[in-house]
C-alpha cells in the first residue's frame, strides 16, 4: 500500500477530516499525479486517512493511503511544494501492515490554566486517569452514551508548570477508538475544580499492538 | 496566532473559513507595503470565495508592488457573538489584522440583501458607520459590484462608488491613494481627485431634494462632480488580467471548482434581468486564451471541475471549438467539465447531454414564465417546443429529473399565464410517459417560482412589483392546478422579494431605514436563519417610511429616479422602447442576429459591438 506520513499543525488544523481529503485530492493534481479513480458516473479519486482527525487538533503522525495506475514518483519535497501552510508530507513509503494494526495512540494535551495551576491538580489528575471506572457520554455505534473509557488509556504521563500541565497519554486508536477531549471531559466531571480553560490536543505517534511505531 | 481566536475556533461551526493560511493566498512584508487594502465581501467565506469579481480584484491589487490587499468575509452569527463577547474585531483573514489597521476598505456587492452585512462588519471592525464621521484618509470606504448601479440605499455610508468593471479602475484608485497618503492629502482632496476619475461616483457630492408627494425633484452635483457617472468596461477581454494562481480554500464552499469566465455580457436582452444591460456589450474572450487559461487553473488548483461561466454559456461564439478541446484536454485526466446556463437549443442540448453533466443534476429550464405570450413580452427567447424536445431525449436517454424555473407577477402576467406553467408541467410528464426508456424508475419534476422584483437598469424598472397578498394567490391558483402530486413545487417567501424590490429601487431615505435595522440586530438577511421581516417592518414604521412606495407604487415614466445620475451606457429611451415592446408582446432580436441600437456599443472605442 502506498501510504504518506505527514503533520498538520497552525492554521491547517482548522480543517475537517473531508477538507484534509480533497486538499490532498487536489494536492496531487497539483503535483502532476493523477490518482486511481473509481468507476461510475462521478469517479473518486481513491485517498483515505488512516485515523480520521478531528477539527482542531494538531498532529505529527498522520497517515494517508492512495492508490495510483501507474508508477509515478512524489517525492515529499513534491507534494510540499503544492500543500498549503501547516500541512507537511513527512515521508513516502510503502507498507504492507493493515490498517486495522493501528491500535495505539500517543497524545499530547496540553492544559491552560489562566489563573495558575491548582495546588495538587496534576496528581489528582494523574490518580484519577489511573483509577478504574471513568465514565463519560461517548459516541458509540447505538448513539451517545455513558462509557467507561479507562480500558481506552494505557498509559499516562503529567508534567506540571505555572500555568500549565502536559499530559501524554497512550490510548486506544481504534476499536474502540478514544477522541483524546473525552479525557478532559473525564477531568471536568470529576475533579471540576481542576478543570483547565483551554486545553491543545496534539496527536505524537501512532503504534500497533506490540507497542511499535505504526508506519 | 492570536489566543483569544484559538479559544474561540472551537466553539464555531466550520472554523476553517476564519484563518485564512489557504494555499496561493498573499502574504506580502508590511515593511514593504504602503497601501494596505481590506477587500470586503459582505457575506459568508463560502459565497465570497466563490465570487469571480472579487479574486480577479484581489488578483488586481497584489500584483500592485507595496499594495497588499487582504480577505475578509461576514462571520456567522456563532462567529460573530464570539468575536463581540471577546472584544476581538473583525480582521482579515491574511494577516489577522482589525480592519481599522488598514488604509482602505473595499466591499463588492452584488445582492441588496446583503447591505446590512456591510454595516455590521464596518461595526464589528470598529470602523464608523457613517461616510461623514469618517474624517481623515484612513478607512476610505468604496464599493464596487452589481449593486452599485442604484447605489443611493447605501450613499450615506460609502465614500465612493465604482462603477463597471474593475481591472483597471481599482487599480487607478489605488494608486491615486497611494499619492494622496504620501502627500498628506485631505479626504475632502482625494474625494474630489476620485470624481475626476472616469466611474466613480461620490454621493456625498450630489445633493437630493424631494418634491412633496415624496419623489425625487432633483440630483444636484456639487463641487463640480459629473451630471452623470458612466460604468467602465474593459474593451478587449483579453487584456484583461485574468488570474489562474487563484487561493484554493482550504474547506468547501459553493462554486468548489475551476471558473472560466468565457465572455461578459449578453446577447439576449431578457427585460427582467439587470445583468443582461449593465454588462454590455457583449465581449468574448479568445479560445486560445481560455484554452490557456483553463489548463493553468487545473494544474495550479488541483480541482477536478472546471466551469465554463458567463450571462449565457451557450451563445459564447467559440464554443463548439473551444467545449471539443477542453473536453480532449478534460477526459483523460478525469477533469468533469461543466457548463451552466446553457439554453436548450439544438448544439447546447447535444453537448449537455455528452458530457453527462445532467445524470448529476438532472435537466434545469428557466422559461421564467407560463405561455408564449408572456415569454415574448419578457423576451425569453425559448419555446415549449425547444423544452419538449430536450426533454423527450433526455427521457429516452435515461433521465428522470427536471427543474423549472419561474417567476410570478411579471407584467402583464394574467391568470391565464400562471396556469400556462401548470400546462407545460403536464406537458412535460406527458412527454415523460411516452418517452422514458425506463417507467420503473418514476419521474421527478421540480418547479420553483420566484417573486418578480423590478430591478434598475431594465425595460421594467419603472413598473409595480405586484402586492404579496395577489403574490400569495397566483402561487396558490398553480399550486392548485399543478397537474400531478409528485410534481415537488417551491416557491419564494414573499417577505425577502419585497424587501429586496425596495432595496433595488431605493433612494437615499432608506440610508436610515438601514442603519435602523442593522440597529436593531437585523443581519445576514440572505439566510433564512437569520432573516427577520418584522426587525424591517419595525424599522420602516420608526424611520416613517413605506415600503409601498418603492413597490407596488411604481415609478412615473418622467419620474427622475434615485439611479438617473448613473449610466451603464444603454440609454433610457432604448428601455423605454423595450417597455413598449413588452406590453405589445413583442420581441427584440439578440445583438448577434441584429443590433437594436441600445447605445452600449458607444462603450467601445470603435464604436461597434462584436456580438
Ligand atoms: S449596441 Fe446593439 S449590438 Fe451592442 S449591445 Fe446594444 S443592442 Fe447589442
Amino acid at each position: 500500500m502506498r501510504r504518506m506520513l505527514f503533520e498538520k499543525t497552525g492554521t491547517a488544523i482548522w480543517m475537517s477530516h473531508l477538507d484534509t481529503m480533497r486538499l490532498m485530492q487536489r494536492a496531487f493534481r497539483r503535483a502532476g499525479v493523477v490518482l486511481h479513480h473509481s468507476q461510475g458516473y462521478t469517479p473518486h479519486a481513491y485517498v483515505s486517512m488512516l485515523l480520521p482527525l478531528s477539527v482542531g487538533t494538531e498532529s505529527v503522525c498522520e497517515i494517508m493511503e492512495y492508490e495510483l495506475d501507474a508508477e509515478i514518483a512524489i517525492t515529499p519535497e513534491d507534494m510540499n511544494a503544492v500543500l498549503p501552510q501547516g500541512v507537511r508530507v513527512l515521508r513516502v513509503y510503502e507498507s504492507d501492515r493493515k490498517a486495522k494494526y493501528l491500535t495505539e495512540l500517543a497524545v499530547s494535551l496540553t492544559m491552560l490554566y489562566d489563573h495558575g495551576v491548582p495546588d495538587g491538580a496534576a496528581g489528582r489528575i494523574s490518580a484519577l486517569l489511573n483509577s478504574g471506572g471513568l465514565y463519560v457520554e461517548k459516541r458509540t455505534k447505538r448513539g451517545m452514551e455513558e462509557t467507561d473509557i479507562r480500558p481506552m488509556i494505557h498509559q499516562t504521563e503529567l508534567s506540571n508548570e505555572d500555568d500549565k500541565i502536559i499530559l501524554t497519554a497512550r490510548i486506544s486508536a481504534q476499536n474502540p477508538s478514544l477522541n483524546p477531549a473525552l479525557l478532559t471531559a473525564a477531568i471536568e466531571r470529576y475533579l471540576p475544580q481542576d478543570k483547565p480553560d483551554f486545553v491543545r490536543y496534539r496527536r505524537l505517534e501512532v503504534y500497533d499492538e506490540n507497542g511499535e511505531v505504526f508506519r | 496566532m492570536n489566543e483569544t481566536l484559538e479559544r474561540i475556533l472551537p466553539k464555531v461551526q466550520k472554523p476553517a473559513r476564519y484563518v485564512g493560511g489557504e494555499y496561493n493566498q498573499t502574504v506580502k512584508n508590511k515593511a514593504q507595503v504602503d497601501v494596505r487594502v481590506a477587500f470586503c465581501f459582505p457575506d459568508t467565506y463560502e459565497i465570497g470565495m466563490s465570487n469571480l469579481g472579487m479574486r480577479i480584484l484581489y488578483a488586481v491589487m497584489n500584483r500592485m508592488e507595496g499594495v497588499w490587499c487582504e480577505r475578509v468575509f461576514t462571520p456567522w452569527g456563532d462567529m460573530e457573538e464570539e468575536l463581540r463577547k471577546n472584544h476581538l474585531p473583525l480582521y482579515a483573514l491574511e494577516s489577522g489584522d482589525a480592519l481599522s489597521k488598514f488604509d482602505m476598505i473595499a466591499f463588492s456587492i452584488g445582492y441588496e440583501m446583503s447591505y446590512t452585512n456591510v454595516l455590521n462588519m464596518l461595526d464589528l471592525g470598529g470602523i464608523p458607520r457613517r461616510a461623514a464621521d469618517r474624517k481623515g484618509l484612513e478607512h476610505v470606504v468604496f464599493v464596487g459590484g452589481a449593486c452599485a448601479y442604484n447605489p443611493e440605499p447605501l450613499a450615506d455610508f460609502i465614500d465612493f462608488f465604482s462603477l463597471g468593471e474593475g481591472e483597471e479602475l481599482t487599480e487607478e484608485i489605488v494608486s491615486l491613494y497611494r499619492t494622496a497618503k504620501h502627500e498628506g492629502w485631505s479626504k475632502e482632496a482625494f474625494l474630489l481627485a476620485v470624481s475626476k476619475l472616469e466611474g466613480i461616483y461620490v454621493p456625498s457630492f450630489y445633493e437630493h431634494t424631494y418634491n412633496a408627494d415624496g419623489t425625487l425633484q432633483a440630483i444636484t452635483p456639487l463641487q463640480g462632480a459629473p451630471k452623470r457617472v458612466t460604468k467602465r468596461i474593459m474593451q478587449n477581454l483579453d487584456d484583461a488580467l485574468y488570474p489562474t494562481d487563484i487561493i484554493v480554500p482550504n474547506t468547501e464552499i459553493v462554486h468548489d471548482r475551476s471558473n472560466l469566465e468565457v465572455m461578459r455580457g449578453c446577447i439576449r436582452g431578457c427585460r427582467f434581468c439587470q445583468a443582461g444591460f449593465t454588462y454590455r456589450p457583449v465581449r468574448p474572450r479568445s479560445p486560445e486564451l481560455l484554452l490557456r487559461q483553463a489548463i493553468e487553473l487545473l494544474e495550479n488548483s488541483g480541482c477536478h471541475e472546471i466551469t465554463l461561466s458567463s450571462l449565457s454559456t451557450s451563445d459564447y461564439k467559440y464554443l463548439p471549438e473551444l467545449a471539443q478541446q477542453m473536453q480532449d484536454y478534460c477526459t483523460p485526466r478525469k477533469i468533469n467539465l461543466s457548463l451552466p446556463s446553457l439554453r436548450a437549443d439544438n448544439f447546447s442540448r447535444e453537448l449537455m447531454l455528452r458530457l453527462q453533466q445532467v445524470r448529476k443534476s438532472g435537466l434545469t429550464f428557466a422559461p421564467e414564465a407560463g405561455t408564449q405570450r408572456l415569454r415574448d413580452a419578457i423576451n425569453k427567447n425559448v419555446t415549449e417546443e425547444e423544452i419538449l424536445e430536450t426533454c423527450s431525449i433526455a427521457f429516452e436517454g435515461g433521465w428522470n429529473n427536471v427543474k423549472l424555473y419561474f417567476m410570478l407577477g411579471l407584467p402583464t402576467e394574467t391568470d391565464e399565464d400562471v396556469l400556462g406553467i401548470a400546462e407545460l408541467v403536464y406537458k412535460i410528464l406527458k412527454t415523460w410517459r411516452e418517452h422514458a426508456s425506463n417507467k420503473k424508475r418514476g419521474v421527478r419534476i421540480h418547479v420553483a417560482t420566484a417573486y418578480f422584483v423590478p430591478k434598475p437598469f431594465t425595460p421594467f424598472q419603472w413598473e409595480k412589483q405586484i402586492t404579496p397578498e395577489e403574490y400569495l394567490r397566483r402561487q396558490k391558483l398553480l399550486k392548485d392546478n399543478m397537474p400531478s402530486k409528485s410534481i415537488e413545487y417551491n416557491w419564494h417567501a414573499s417577505d425577502l422579494s419585497r424587501l429586496e424590490a425596495v432595496l433595488a429601487r431605493g433612494d437615499r431615505r432608506l440610508c436610515a431605514v438601514l442603519e435602523e435595522a442593522v440597529n436593531r440586530g437585523a443581519k445576514l438577511d440572505g439566510w433564512d436563519e437569520y432573516f427577520s421581516y418584522q426587525t424591517w417592518l419595525d424599522s420602516f414604521a420608526a424611520c416613517g417610511i413605506d415600503p409601498d412606495f418603492y413597490t407596488t407604487r411604481g415609478y412615473g415614466l418622467d419620474e427622475l429616479l434615485p439611479w438617473d445620475v448613473i449610466s451603464d451606457g444603454v440609454s433610457t429611451a432604448f428601455l423605454k422602447k423595450e417597455r413598449e415592446r413588452a406590453y405589445r408582446n413583442e420581441t427584440t432580436p439578440d445583438c448577434r442576429e441584429q443590433c437594436s441600437g441600445c447605445g452600449a456599443n458607444c462603450l467601445l472605442k470603435g464604436g461597434k459591438c462584436d456580438a
